[in-house]
């Protein structure tokens, strides 16, 4: 499934997300004094209240904390439908990435499904999105 | 300690396509709001609005507080508005504190709209397509995975509300089916003489599992305005001013997906902050006005405010206690869903009409004490009102 997908407009706090696809690394900031991951990507810990971060890629497996199938044709070029999903990646329960779930039929999708990142390149940007895990 | 009562209300004709300018609804809901609070333009000293003047989304608003106070002739000391705060309530709450700091003696707080008239088939009333221009800030997160529309949004509370607590469809459609139903006892509301059944809304279109077409409010033209006073100039109104008793605005974490309880909104927080300011309890309450840009709002709202445990409020419903004759009737009036979407100024005007016992054959008998509770997702305002 590919999206007719307006895309993000980059700044120098999430370009790493946007980019590190391209090397098929999902990045997060993190912390470098506590190890929180910090997303949205701040450049500073609302946890230690450090501003010493920076980016690390993380194991690229989450899981499906809510999501919706979307019937309605938005813009044109979108498909009939497609899944939206909120998945907490497994490394901390309380970042949340909005994506949609791919590779598998919206009907199959269901809650705290064990899915793995795969990358859809737009322009020079690499979009996470998320299939279910081999064998869930 | 808020000194401040609502002393008059007014609203425009609520229409689909009218075409008519906003500053000429604006205009009827001032005049009516003026006259029912038996003040003048000369008295009105305080102007406030949310969001201000915005065309973030087609007919969004386009008024902001200096194209009113000049078309409008007012001699205004003091205006103020914001898009950040909590949400559609913040003009009612800020000229709460103006009116209670001796700013301003009568302030008018207005939501206008034209997002009916000025909608295309390119360009929707609140779906965030873009312009083809990459996109900055939250919608950088959402647009592009295609999570364009707040439908999409709201549908993933719903969707863990489901799972985690067994709602089904028919309890959500219960609402919208009873809304639409207090809808014909109210002949402003926009589907008034257009009933609907429990079957119309099942066998409507699907937009975002599981929320359907009914589940959704109705983007309107129209306009209402709500006069908030100082209490002791308040006194020499029309009719008995309705006090604001509290207040609570607290927000949880400021995007749609980042909340650790995906079952709850920042109602919650708004709540749990306005119940600890007053003396007054969930059972003393009469009437209820809940925001319902979506269906599953009014679920999450009900627990937000207490009437209902977490994970209840679809069940609550389902058991008619959200109906006229129920323990906690709920959107009176039709709602946004039934009545139009006024960004929550409806819901405020709704509950004042019942306070002061003109809900006609949708009045809630002896109502004194109501809420008002405004927003979805991170944002959130909730408000008590009695009539003193
Ligand atoms: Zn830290």
């Amino acid at each position: 499934m590919s999206l007719p997908r307006p895309l993000p407009a980059l700044t120098s706090d999430n370009e790493p997300f946007w980019k590190g696809g391209a090397k098929g690394q999902l990045l997060i900031q993190q912390c470098t004094r506590c190890s929180y991951y910090i997303h949205p990507p701040t450049g500073y810990c609302p946890e230690c209240e450090s501003r010493d971060t920076s980016y690390s890629a993380v194991s690229g497996k989450g899981f499906v904390e809510t999501f919706t199938v979307n019937h309605k044709q938005w813009m044109p070029g979108l498909p009939d439908r497609y899944v939206l999903a909120l998945v907490r990646i497994a490394e901390q329960d309380d970042v949340r990435l909005v994506t949609n779930i791919v590779g598998c039929d919206p009907d199959d999708v269901t809650f705290d499904l064990p899915v793995t990142v795969q990358f859809e390149q737009a322009e020079d940007l690499w979009i996470p999105l998320f299939a279910p895990e081999a064998g869930a | 300690m808020l000194k401040a009562s609502i002393t008059g209300i007014g609203m425009s004709q609520l229409g689909r396509n009218t075409q008519r300018p906003c500053i000429d609804l604006l205009a009827d809901a001032a005049l009516e709001a003026m006259s029912d609070a038996g003040l003048t333009r000369d008295d009105i000293d305080g102007l406030t609005t949310y969001p201000g003047k915005a065309d973030n989304s087609p007919g969004m608003s386009p008024l902001g507080c200096t194209d009113v106070r000049e078309a409008l002739g007012l001699k205004t000391r003091w205006h103020s508005s914001s898009s950040e705060g909590p949400a559609q309530m913040s003009p009612l709450m800020i000229a709460a504190m103006a009116v209670s700091t001796g700013q301003a003696r009568h302030v008018l707080c207005f939501r206008a709209l034209t997002e009916s008239s000025s909608q295309s088939p390119t360009r929707r009333a609140s779906v965030a397509t873009g312009t083809g221009a990459r996109v900055g800030g939250w919608f950088s997160w959402l647009l592009p995975m295609g999570a364009l529309s707040a439908t999409n949004w709201a549908a993933q509370f719903a969707q863990r509300r489901m799972y985690e607590f067994g709602a089904t469809r028919e309890q959500l459609g219960a609402q919208c089916v009873l809304q639409r139903a207090n809808a014909q006892l109210n002949a402003r509301a926009l589907f008034n003489g257009k009933p609907m059944t429990m079957e119309d809304y099942l066998n409507a279109r699907m937009i975002s599992d599981p929320l359907g077409m009914f589940d959704c409010d109705i983007p309107i033209d129209g306009a209402c305005v709500i006069i908030v006073s100082a209490s002791d100039a308040a006194r020499d109104c029309r009719k008995p001013p309705i006090t604001i008793a509290a207040m609570g605005a607290a927000l949880g974490r400021d995007s749609w997906d980042q909340r650790a309880d995906m079952t709850q909104m920042a109602a919650l927080d708004a709540c749990t902050d306005m119940w600890a300011r007053t003396d007054l309890k969930p059972k003393d309450v009469d009437v209820a006005a809940l925001y319902d840009g979506f269906s599953v709002f009014v679920p999450m709202w009900l627990e937000a405010f207490g009437f209902c445990k977490r994970g209840e409020g679809e069940a609550f419903i389902a058991d008619g206690q959200t109906a006229l004759t129920g323990s906690t009737p709920t959107n009176t009036g039709g709602g946004q869903m039934s009545a139009g979407r006024l960004h929550g100024f409806g819901h405020l005007h709704e509950a004042c009409t019942q306070l002061w016992g003109e809900g006609g054959r949708r009045q809630v008998s002896k109502a004194q004490t109501a809420v008002v509770g405004m927003g979805g997702g991170p944002l959130a305002g909730a408000m008590l009102l009695q009539r003193a």
